[in-house]
């Protein structure tokens, strides 16, 4: 996996509560057996007319949002299904990081093996950071993951809370079934003695 | 110290733990389909890597698959492909599989209890979000992305932190007439989509203790709507005589040892919890949705709500969006609203006890003449099954369709779909907008109503046309 570093980049306001898989990427999207190409689907209802057409109204669509790498997002954002081509949309996209109250608990998880990265931040600090967003002229956020700060366009910093590993993990790029492999011995042994005391499983 | 279900379920398949509390747990079985499996398979492919235990996988094609003429093989290129890349994937990888034409086909959550590949105290995983469905059985079953479907293939294992134990204790009985699908859209619209959030639900209760497996299935399987990545419910009698003589069951003297084992599984008396719901079952009515969030629920006597009647502007303008998707208007009579399309089937509500309920409704009654009406049982062995019972005579005399096994209209992979503006009642387990078709308006109901609503032409009340 690509190393996650420090990076400035557009954000959009997307204030919309329960986004749901779905919503980010339909299910007739799902039958590619590739992780990538999924960029131009994202949020295909919304941001498509009937006609195939872009819906100038979509945040998506508008400039400088068409060009955005960071979503501020409304509550519990990424619920529904497991579907990991949610966050291999987002990513095909552009999008490195969503910033939100909450999020679904599989999407957050998907979205770490990706190298994107969700960050959790209080209401209060969320509605901040919608409004900076909302400002055309200015949209630009920094999101520095190992000092785990997000810079405001004002000069403002917001600090935010990271699982230990999952950081570790994505600034170095790990890839997680390599880490698992190492532990190879103990996984065997935990396997001989489950199947001494439960045969059946 | 005393445990809850989950803690010892979790407990016992530790292996390792770093101090940040990440951790290395042990998973017993995988369910594989052909929508999440593909990127898996080949990233086995391009590291070199085999699948670690063939024999704890067993894999089915269930989304994409066609309901009707399925000797015909797939019509739609790209469902193809994946359908076949599965068939290549299994055969390469050496995973039992039951294809697209096997008569235990079906959907992922069904066929796992049927064939009695899912037994309590397990660790289950599926590259689907309804895989908390096998919680009923009491093992800690849950839905992974694709990456950790790799990771569960080539190791057996998955990096896990432990999520809190929450509680849902539902006091008292329900009505004869509340289902458990009833019971949980009622949860989650009391809870809400993210109020399980970062937890393992268990459901107890005496109102659990009557019922069946299938039942209990309906409740764990949309867990996952009420935020929570699992949920689960104590394994009992109910559970054991289920799992007796299924294929995969344990047998002879295995059998006696698990079920000494299952026993002990129930959570301790004093065991914590982190949250602790308790839901009035005397409360509960028959319940639907209206809008397009599963949270968004009214009884069948009740009314679309009035979203000038709520403070939070977040939340009002979603009712309102909700609303103007669903084409209704607010205080609108829901048993006033019209259908055109009935579908009984899905990972919630496609077992022979649905089945059956819904076919005790429609005995001897004609579907509406506005409505397209189909029942898509959940295996080849319900199918089966439903037949032998006829059933299947029942629901095409009153004028259903009757249909091969798969996921069909739940998520409309297939050709299964609605078409802008159709409006159905679904015993399945989402609702959002374009789920079942661009345009298409859900609305979830319990295979009872869904029957009954097939009848009328409109929401209705199962008392109302019996």
């Amino acid at each position: 996996m690509e190393k996650f570093n420090t990076f400035k980049g557009i954000a959009a306001p997307f204030n919309i509560l329960n986004v749901d898989t779905d919503k980010i990427i339909p299910k007739q999207f799902l039958t590619t057996i590739k992780r990538t190409g999924l960029g131009k689907h994202v949020f295909d209802e919304m941001r498509y007319k009937k006609d195939g057409s872009e819906n100038p109204n979509f945040v998506l669509n508008q400039k400088p949002y068409d060009k955005s790498n960071i979503l501020i997002a409304g509550d519990n954002f990424g619920c529904g299904s497991s579907r990991e081509h949610a966050p291999w949309a987002l990513k095909d996209f552009g999008i490195k990081c969503i910033i939100s109250t909450s999020f679904a608990d599989i999407f957050y998880n998907n979205s770490f093996k990706n190298g994107l990265l969700p960050i959790m931040v209080t209401k209060d600090e969320r509605d901040a950071l919608l409004e900076d967003a909302k400002d055309k002229e200015n949209p630009e956020i920094e999101i520095d993951l190992g000092n785990q700060e997000i810079r405001r366009p004002n000069g403002g910093r917001i600090k935010f809370k990271i699982d230990p590993f999952r950081k570790k993990c994505l600034l170095e790029g790990l890839d997680d079934i390599g880490l698992t492999e190492l532990h190879e011995n103990k996984i065997k042994s935990f396997e001989e003695s489950r199947s001494t005391k439960h045969p059946w499983l | 110290m005393s445990k809850t279900l989950y803690d010892k379920i979790w407990q016992s398949h530790l292996i390792n733990e770093q101090d940040d509390g990440t951790s290395l747990i042990y998973i017993d079985r995988h369910l594989v389909h052909e929508v999440t499996s593909p990127q898996a398979f080949e990233g086995l492919r391009l590291s070199n890597r085999k699948v670690n235990s063939p024999k704890r996988t067993l894999a089915v094609a269930d989304h994409n698959v066609p309901t009707l003429d399925r000797e015909l093989g797939i019509k739609e290129e790209d469902s193809r492909i994946q359908v076949e890349e599965l068939d290549k994937n299994v055969e390469e990888f050496q995973i039992p599989y039951f294809n697209m034409n096997d008569t235990r086909q079906g959907i992922v959550h069904v066929i796992g209890p049927e064939q009695g590949f899912t037994q309590p105290g397990m660790t289950i995983v599926c590259g689907d979000s309804h895989t908390a469905t096998h919680g009923a059985f009491g093992s800690l079953a849950f839905g992974i992305g694709t990456s950790e479907v790799e990771h569960v293939l080539a190791t057996q294992t998955l990096i896990q932190k432990k999520a809190m134990n929450m509680l849902i204790n539902i006091t008292g009985n329900l009505d004869k007439i509340v289902t458990s699908k009833d019971l949980i859209l009622y949860i989650i619209g009391k809870i809400g989509t993210a109020g399980g959030t970062g937890c393992v639900i268990e459901y107890s209760g005496n109102a659990l203790r009557d019922m069946s497996m299938e039942s209990r299935m309906t409740i764990c399987n949309m867990s996952i709507e009420a935020g929570a990545r699992a949920g689960m419910i104590a394994p009992d009698d109910i559970t054991f005589n289920y799992l007796y003589e299924k294929p995969m069951a344990p047998k002879n003297k295995d059998w006696d040892k698990a079920v000494n084992w299952w026993k002990t599984l129930p959570s301790d008396t004093g065991a914590k919890f982190d949250k602790i719901v308790d839901i009035d079952a005397t409360k509960v009515t028959q319940t639907i949705t209206w809008g397009t969030s599963p949270e968004e629920i009214v009884s069948i006597d009740g009314n679309v709500p009035n979203p000038d009647k709520i403070s939070d502007e977040v939340k009002q303008n979603k009712i309102k969006r909700s609303i103007e998707y669903m084409g209704l208007t607010p205080g609108q009579k829901i048993s006033d609203v019209e259908i055109n399309t009935v579908f009984i089937g899905s990972c919630t509500n496609s077992r022979i006890e649905d089945i059956r309920s819904a076919a005790e409704i429609i005995k001897g009654k004609k579907v509406s003449t506005n409505v397209k009406a189909l029942v898509v049982p959940g295996s080849g062995l319900v199918k089966k099954q439903a037949e032998e019972e006829g059933l299947d005579v029942i629901f095409k005399h009153a004028g259903f369709e009757w249909r091969e096994p798969g996921c069909s209209m739940c998520l409309a992979m297939n050709s299964d779909k609605l078409n802008e503006g159709d409006r159905c009642a679904s015993t399945s387990n989402r609702n959002f907008e374009g789920r079942q078709g661009k345009g298409g308006r859900t609305h979830l109901v319990s295979p009872e109503i869904a029957a009954a609503s097939a009848i009328t032409g409109k929401l209705t009340d199962p008392r109302d046309v019996t």
